[in-house]
């Protein structure tokens, strides 16, 4: 039995209706408990700021993709290293960091959960191989599907139940947590060097539309009573006009589940502008924001971009070959068999260049024009809009109009014309703060059933104390503090033990990876699918026998077990 | 008894389609495979223990005394370098890289010596690739360049390519183009639609050519290019623009003639400027079955794909400086740990011969040419054999590999854990 107990934290637990009340947090064997025993180590929290531990729930950082960022890009790698120093190894990447690099960092911000964005099926086994090399967050896997043959097939027979079957077999297959759409039908199409353009334009030879496959994935998603909902990229990411393609996903979301959002819609600064060219190129965010605002169906990220050099990567093949067409920098695709795409640029996002202007202004402004922070998160699409390590400047831009005015004077003077930003005074308070960046990410995840993103009894003793004094601080004001705080935690814990120490880790961390297991009936496994079975053997180069991740590659696993309504 | 779907762990292809017949812990038949897998799999023969030089000849060693022994040589080494990997599992190599940061040594693999200039490449103009399964299924052109799959690669035109009935080719051998590009007739380029073939240290030219061509210069290619006619590169060239999917494979005939880096660059960017008119993509034929895992895991551990140097405390890469090779041309290194490789075959001859003077400790099953430079040798399990372990296929699917039976030798992961924990030990007291 090991006991800690955090005596005088100033708590702000959402999902548990806290909004900011010192208190003392006991911890017993990794949970929260009512009591600990007497002489249980005491840390004191000093009425310091405390969170459940930090849940992101858009980031790449762990998978083929990634790694390949990291290989194509020793400017990178030499931009961000760090010695061995007591428990830490040594590290490298400043936008895509190594696997300790992301771990180590996320962990001093206070992050103890993070849902890597995209793993293609085929690829899974080097997920997870990178998971267990993060050892300080617990992993999660979005899983894609917007290309996948089989689930095409059974879109075009208008057959949901068989869609369903494929992703609780892959979902199995490949330790998965939830459905990942990225440009559905626009990956497939991109094995032809083509794209799709709207949510009814035809995917090329299967005569699908990546409207069908949506709707046909929400509800297949709803029967399998998947904790997530499905997951969606849209298509035509940063497209000039793109707008009216969110607007039209949206619009193809049911509200079919009591507990959380039937879509959550990622990065979708992205996916959030007006004009036609990048001349003209304008903030819809007005546009996005009014229809999540009557649709609790909804739910989204923001997909912040921060000015200064990243790396963009994702499964979105015909998009990065766009960018690279703009950029001609270095491109990397790499497309994978029967399932999906992916690209990888290189970018800079300066703050001379309006239309990068145009895109920062956009996802504040989304975060600020949302009302209910529960439907917006907070994220960057790690590390496509900016690296993880920029939420803390985020947040204090989200707090402080006065920080954002600052700002307005570093821009391009013109940005002002195409952007609502600088009419908007609301700033954000702690505990929006909080809903944004883990209680909002628990709850849109359905993983607050096992214990993450908050703090009642139970549950898992996940806790990240800032530095911060709330009755001190005003934020508005003191958004240095708020930068300097968020980006460095006085303790976070995770498990109930300490992993982390005013910027230092200091232990070698031992995560879990959660998966997603639906139960089927006998009749929808697909194992015992002759047709399935001969299409795998047929067009696949692994045989079906050695493509599922064997347990050994989740040496920690732990799987939302649900039954299938079908 | 008979074991289906086995994992071949001889060529980067990673066919995992064998089936291997087991008796009494050996290998009696292997169908499916080519001549290199027979090879692999029906002639194991192995060293049976450790052993150490002993004057002119070798004393066996226990295992124990051979692991200590190691450790004590990298402990004493100032300059220490861990180099192969390319020869087994990704768990193994993993413990390989914590192990050169503990001792701040360097750890480089054998891209060192086949597709090191690929990948310098890479990381000046990107990758633009796929996974096999999209070529099988898609690809209508096929270009094979300085690489020679029939003899290499024995299997990579019958499972991905040139033969491989795929879903959008159903007729594989009459709806295919293949071009083959090299400085010598093969019997890959004998069974092409065209053969390209270029005067030796011509390739930078030839992939110029093409690219002109493709960017619409085509005016300002001469009567030959390379040994080429300029009426051969505009059929070519028409052929790769008119597909509907092409892919270039390419080997080290490419990347080790003149030119080197370069020459890969070129056929990147070739490939790039295709893509403006149809749908491309191009990859390096790896080598040995897990040299591309070699270069994954260094990369998410370290951010490099080889030649890491930790002496400095952080990882630091220079290719040319921290490579194995320069490394011992300079005489620089003082203890060597080779794992899985054969650099005594593989290496110029002045770093053999430095291998021969200091310290080498080599784990590796099978006598080799680096056995004959080597202080100590620690046989191990073969991965895929009688050890499991990843594996990365050339085009970076990973794929565990099985163990078809429990035999008598550690793996190399064991191994390499011993020796880490005895070198951990001693550097903390
Ligand atoms: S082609 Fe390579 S992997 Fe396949 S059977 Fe032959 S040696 Fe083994
Ligand atoms: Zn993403």
């Amino acid at each position: 039995m090991t006991d800690l107990l955090v005596k005088n934290a100033y708590v702000i637990d959402p999902l548990s209706g806290i909004r900011g009340e010192i208190m003392d947090i006991a911890i017993r064997d990794g949970k929260i408990v009512e009591d600990t025993g007497s002489g249980a180590p005491v840390i004191d929290a000093g009425g310091c700021l405390t969170f459940p531990g930090g849940i992101d729930s858009h980031s790449h950082v762990c998978g083929t993709k990634v790694n390949f960022g990291r290989y194509m890009s020793p400017e990178d790698m030499r931009a961000g290293r760090t010695a061995r120093k007591g428990v830490m190894r040594v590290t490298s990447g400043y936008s895509v960091p190594t696997t300790f690099g992301n771990s180590y960092r996320y962990s001093t911000m206070g992050y103890t959960t993070v849902l890597e964005g995209a793993m293609a099926p085929l690829e899974a086994r080097h997920t997870h191989e990178e998971f267990t090399a993060t050892p300080h967050q617990d992993m999660l896997a979005n899983t894609l599907f917007d290309g996948n043959w089989a689930i095409m097939e059974a879109v075009r027979d208008k057959d949901v139940k068989r869609a369903a079957a494929i992703v609780a077999w892959t979902l199995d297959a490949v330790k998965g947590f939830a459905i990942k759409l990225t440009n559905p039908g626009g990956t497939e199409a991109w094995g032809w060097g083509k794209d799709v353009h709207s949510v009814r334009d035809e995917v090329p030879y299967f005569g699908v539309t990546p409207a069908e496959i949506i709707e046909t994935m929400i509800r297949a998603n709803e029967l399998l009573n998947l904790p997530h909902s499905v997951h969606i990229h849209c298509n035509n990411l940063g497209v000039p006009g793109n707008y009216q393609t969110t607007l039209d996903t949206i619009d193809l979301a049911p509200d079919l589940n009591r507990n959380r959002q039937s879509l959550y819609l990622t990065h979708v600064q992205f996916h959030s502008y007006g004009g036609s060219t990048w001349r003209d190129i304008s903030s819809k965010s007005e546009d996005i924001a009014r229809a999540v605002n009557s649709r609790p169906q909804v739910a989204i990220d923001m997909g912040q971009i921060m000015f200064g050099r990243t790396t963009t990567m994702t499964a979105d093949g015909p998009m990065e070959w766009k960018l690279y067409m703009l950029h001609h920098n270095k491109w990397s695709n790499h497309d994978v068999e029967l399932e999906t795409g992916s690209g990888i640029i290189p970018v800079y996002y300066g703050r001379k260049s309006l239309v990068n202007c145009v895109m920062w202004a956009i996802g504040l402004e989304l975060a600020l024009l949302i009302n209910d922070p529960w439907q917006c998160m907070l994220a960057t699409d790690n590390p496509n809009g900016a690296p993880f390590v920029k939420y803390p400047e985020i947040i204090a831009l989200l707090m402080s109009s006065r920080y954002r005015d600052i700002e307005r004077s570093a821009i391009d003077p013109r940005t002002e014309h195409y952007v609502p930003l600088f009419a908007i005074d609301r700033e954000l308070d702690w505990y929006d703060i909080a809903v944004m960046t883990r209680a909002a990410q628990a709850k849109a995840l359905g993983i607050e059933r096992i214990g993450k993103g908050h703090l009642a009894e139970g549950a898992e003793a996940d806790i990240a104390i800032y530095p911060l004094k709330p009755d001190e601080l005003d934020p508005a004001a003191d958004y240095q503090q708020v930068m300097a705080g968020f980006a460095k935690t006085r303790y976070t814990i995770k498990r109930g033990r300490v992993v982390a120490r005013n910027g230092e880790v200091v232990v070698e961390g031992a995560n879990s990876t959660i998966w997603s297991r639906a139960d089927v009936p006998p009749e929808y496994d697909l194992n015992r699918d002759a047709e399935f079975v001969k299409k795998f053997e047929q067009y696949y180069t692994v045989r079906m026998r050695n493509y599922p991740v064997q347990d050994i590659y989740l040496p920690r696993g732990y799987f939302i077990s649900t039954e299938a309504s079908l | 008894m008979k074991i289906e779907d086995v994992v071949c762990t001889f060529c980067g292809c990673l066919c995992d389609d064998l089936v291997v017949e087991v008796e009494n812990n050996r290998v009696c038949s292997v169908e499916n495979g080519c001549t290199l897998a027979n090879e692999k799999f029906m002639r194991d023969h192995r060293l049976k223990n450790p052993i150490r030089r002993d004057g002119n000849g070798w004393k066996a060693v226990s295992y124990d005394e051979a692991i200590r022994e190691t450790a004590e040589i990298l402990l004493d080494a100032d300059r220490p370098l861990l180099y192969g990997w390319s020869g087994t599992h990704g768990e193994a190599q993993s413990v390989g890289v914590h192990l050169a940061e503990l001792i701040g040594g360097v750890i480089d693999n054998t891209s060192t010596v086949c597709h090191g200039p690929s990948i310098m490449a890479i990381q000046e103009v990107g990758h633009p690739g796929c996974t096999l399964g999209q070529v099988k299924n898609r690809a209508d052109v096929i270009v094979y360049w300085g690489a020679n799959p029939i003899d290499a690669h024995p299997r990579h035109m019958s499972r991905y390519t040139t033969y491989a009935d795929g879903f959008f080719i159903e007729n594989a051998f009459r709806d295919r183009k293949v071009i083959v590009a090299d400085v010598r007739q093969t019997e890959s380029s004998a069974i092409a639609d065209e053969f390209l073939k270029i005067d030796r240290g011509g390739d930078y030219a030839a992939l110029s050519a093409l690219r002109a061509i493709v960017r619409g210069k085509g005016d300002l290619i001469p009567s030959r290019v390379a040994g080429v006619t300029r009426e051969q590169l505009f059929r070519v060239a028409e052929i790769c623009m008119k597909a509907k999917f092409g892919a270039i494979f390419f080997g080290l005939g490419l990347t080790m003639s003149p030119g080197k880096y370069k020459n890969i660059r070129n056929a990147i960017e070739l490939t790039q400027e295709l893509n403006r008119h149809t749908k491309f993509t191009i990859s390096p034929m790896r080598g040995h079955w897990n040299v591309y895992g070699s270069n994954e895991v260094f990369t998410w551990i370290t951010g490099y794909p080889y030649a890491i140097d930790f002496a400095r405390g952080i990882a630091f890469y220079n290719p040319g400086e921290t490579t194995s090779v320069d490394i011992l041309m300079r005489g620089e290194c003082d203890a060597c740990l080779v794992v899985a490789s054969d650099p005594g075959a593989h290496f110029p001859r002045a770093c053999a011969e430095h291998l021969a003077r200091i310290p080498t400790v080599q784990i590796d099953p099978h006598v080799n040419a680096t056995t004959h430079l080597a202080t100590l040798q620690i046989p191990v399990a073969v991965t895929g054999i009688d050890a499991e372990g990843t594996a990365y296929r050339m085009d970076g699917v990973p794929i565990r590999a099985r163990k078809l039976f429990t035999g008598s030798y550690p793996n190399d992961q064991e191994i390499l854990e011993k020796i880490f924990a005895r070198v951990k030990e001693a550097k903390r007291s």
